[in-house]
């Protein structure tokens, strides 16, 4: 009898998938319901945004930075702003130091409500999803009322933020943060002690300290696995220093723990927002150098200087001395960096952008082999992509 | 001539007539429960739910109903035309059949045949073929493991569900729909067999492919499982086909568990109300359960459910077959 070859199921898992989270295109080998592997195709949703931003001034590159995790947008404007403050050799007033932290953690409430409510739907859990999105719309309000738009602000500029904080909305989002804990409650009755959700998430897809370091994992992915990193304690920016928070660890590495640590830090991010209203300070929004900040509008009527500023800087933009940085903030999902080289010109000569998605899609693979069809949708899910930062 | 007309047109008319007047009302229950599960639900997400077309959405699944009648059936290059036809059609038969032997009252009952209960298990048996037909039929990948997930899990949660209704027919010791209402005229037999009636919702629950059992059409993994190549009247007779067997799943629950038409209580003002009303009310506040736990709970996965049927509930529901026996026979309350 000659012998037969097995051949395993291949199953296409998107672009076109609802539990793809985006463009993603995952080849799986099947052994039944079994993965034996799984390939992630990527690329679905590149736009060359590296390569656009070397012919782009310094200001004009920040929207790019909205457009790579639509999902947290003003996390990525602060590593560009960072990164470029750090060139300039220059650094924020404190104001515009505390209101960007403020809206740093606006955004990672943002992207972890987005990610718990998602992950809730790949495992079938339809209801956490619409109370979360109720939460994101009220969020994103404040987004609009600060920078006009309610994804890609552009509000993070290098030197500061583009306007102060209109009247009234830091007591509205004392407000929200009075009533959110509130709503995390709700969600966690649904979710936490759920025994179906336990069944589905706990030794899901999991990674122990030394490989989720290994697999080059950062953010919750990484804490989950029980190693204490946040860059916001290693190497704090900005005014993180002043802000009394936690970092929570997980101790498995698996899906459920992944879902506990996010559901914890936006707990402490609440926690971070309050301390940032309190210690507010008045003063400028953004550094008094007119080579650097555009100046208020009310001056341009009366000054010819200020116009001339205006014109040069939103027609040639400014020049940064050369050289080279790579600067990193804890976004949401993980570590974000900006390698900038510049070579003094008024454009970048490179940015390279570290995305942490990227590293946690390397390891679907890994994660998810040996696990069920209905696992790899979980994993995807406490994985946290979005595509826009992988495919740049 | 006159025999003809006596003895079979004229009975074939009544039995018509019949079946229209069951089915009829059937079809508008299944079109204003998907209404009410989009309202429930929608309550229960804090949102509205449909309220554009008609008074508060009222209309929402007339509108529905035309829209998939007036789009295109899409059949698949590669689909088996035949069998990809007959599925949906198969689906919904079996879904209106059962109905056949269910009593609204008593007396009321389109055939009282003596082996009611064992008809309606066999007509929910068959309902697995609907969906193998479509799943093989549309030569889809994802349909083909939906259907394949559909299969395994009705099977498995048939047994459990057989074992259940064997304890109840310990009880009442005979097949008949309406001798097993009859039986519970003094104590419903939820009471004395609660986990049972839990087992049998539940399995209620995976038979029907409902949340958190609804594996074969699980969105997040197998975008819509085996009906995904379906389109227009042939979707709609497989969404029809699914609401009507949750209905008749919910009846099947009150007539075994929850005393059928009976009133909870012989007395005043309970049995004013006619029976088929009770009998609606029980199968509507199951449906809300129904409802409630699509609302809640997430998905299982499929080993999950297939351990939760064969090492859960096999056992369980056997282990009370032999007691239900044991106590039966022992205090000499078995019915001869």
């Amino acid at each position: 009898m000659p012998e037969v070859q097995i051949k395993d199921f291949i199953m296409n898992f998107g672009p076109q998938h609802p539990a793809a989270h985006g463009v993603l295109r995952l080849v799986l080998e099947m052994d039944g319901e079994v993965v034996d592997r799984a390939d992630p195709h990527i690329g679905l949703l590149h736009r060359g945004t590296e390569k656009l931003i070397e012919y782009k001034t310094y200001l004009q590159a920040v929207p790019y930075f909205d457009r790579l995790d639509y999902v947290a947008p003003m996390c990525q404007e602060h590593a560009f702003a960072l990164a470029v403050e750090k060139l300039l050799g220059l650094e924020a007033p404190p104001r515009a130091q505390y209101i960007r932290v403020l809206f740093a953690e606006i955004t990672r409430l943002l992207n972890h409500l987005l990610n718990i409510a998602t992950f809730g739907m790949d495992v079938g859990a339809i209801t956490p999803f619409l109370w979360a999105f109720e939460q994101r719309e009220l969020l994103m309000e404040f987004y609009e009322r600060v920078s006009g738009a309610r994804m890609h602000a552009a509000y993070f500029r290098p030197g500061g933020v583009h306007q102060d904080l209109p009247a009234g909305l830091t007591d509205d989002i004392h407000g929200f943060c009075e009533r959110f804990p509130k709503v995390i409650d709700d969600i966690e009755v649904l979710l936490t002690e759920n025994r179906i959700f336990k069944q589905r998430t706990v030794d899901i897809g999991g990674a122990t300290a030394e490989e989720a370091i290994d697999w080059g994992f950062t953010g919750p992915m990484l804490r989950a696995a029980g190693v204490p990193w946040d860059l916001r304690k290693a190497q704090p920016y900005d005014v993180y220093e002043d802000m009394d928070f936690d970092i929570p660890v997980g101790k498995n590495g698996d899906c459920y723990d992944r879902y506990l640590v996010r559901i914890e830090e936006m707990r402490q991010s609440v926690k971070i927002i309050k301390q940032c209203l309190e210690k507010l300070p008045p003063g400028p929004i953004k550094v008094n150098d007119r080579k650097i900040a555009p100046p208020p509008r009310s001056e341009m009527k009366q000054s010819m200087e200020a116009l001339i500023h205006h014109f040069k800087l939103y027609t040639e933009g400014y020049r940064v001395p050369a050289g080279e940085t790579y600067t990193a903030v804890e976004a949401p999902k993980g570590e974000f960096g900006v390698y900038l080289v510049s070579d003094g010109g008024n454009m970048p000569y490179r940015c390279k952008i570290r995305g942490p998605s990227f590293a946690f899609l390397q390891a679907t693979d890994f994660l998810a082999r040996g696990h069920m069809l209905a696992d790899v949708a979980a994993i995807i899910g406490a994985m946290d992509i979005v595509f826009g930062e992988i495919d740049r | 001539m006159v025999d003809l007309w006596q003895g079979y047109a004229w009975p074939g008319l009544v039995i018509v007539a019949q079946i229209f007047a069951i089915l009829v009302p059937l079809l508008l229950t299944v079109a204003y429960l998907t209404y009410a599960e989009r309202k429930v639900i929608a309550a229960m997400q804090m949102r509205k739910g449909p309220n554009v077309v008609g008074p508060f959405g009222l209309l929402q699944p007339v509108a529905d109903g035309i829209k998939l009648l007036f789009k295109e059936t899409v059949i698949p290059s590669g689909a088996n035309r035949v069998v990809f036809i007959a599925a949906p059609v198969v689906t919904f038969v079996l879904s209106l059949i059962g109905w056949a032997v269910i009593p609204f009252d008593f007396g009321v009952v389109l055939s009282d045949i003596n082996v009611g209960i064992l008809y309606l298990f066999a007509i929910s048996s068959l309902g697995v073929y609907g969906v193998i037909m479509a799943g093989w039929a549309s030569n889809s990948k994802y349909a083909f493991l939906g259907a394949l997930r559909s299969a395994a899990q009705m099977v498995s949660y048939e047994i459990a569900i057989g074992f259940v209704i064997i304890t109840v027919l310990l009880c009442v010791g005979s097949l008949n729909l309406t001798d097993i209402v009859l039986a519970q005229k003094d104590l419903w037999f939820a009471i004395p067999l609660l986990p049972m009636f839990v087992i049998f919702f539940i399995s209620a629950l995976a038979e029907t492919n409902r949340a958190p059992f609804d594996l074969p059409e699980a969105e997040a993994e197998l975008v819509a499982g085996y009906s995904v190549e379906y389109s227009s009247l042939t979707f709609a007779l497989f969404f029809l086909g699914e609401y009507a067997n949750m209905i008749l799943m919910s009846a099947l629950t009150v007539i075994l568990f929850l005393g059928g038409w009976l009133p909870p209580l012989d007395v005043a003002p309970f049995n004013w109300i006619p029976g088929p009303v009770w009998f609606a009310v029980k199968i509507a506040g199951l449906l809300f359960l129904f409802l409630w736990v699509r609302a809640t709970f997430p998905r299982y996965r499929y080993d999950q459910l297939m351990r939760l049927g064969w090492k859960v509930f096999l056992p369980a529901s056997l282990f009370w077959v032999v007691l239900t026996a044991g106590v039966l026979v022992a205090t000499g309350w078995a019915p001869v």
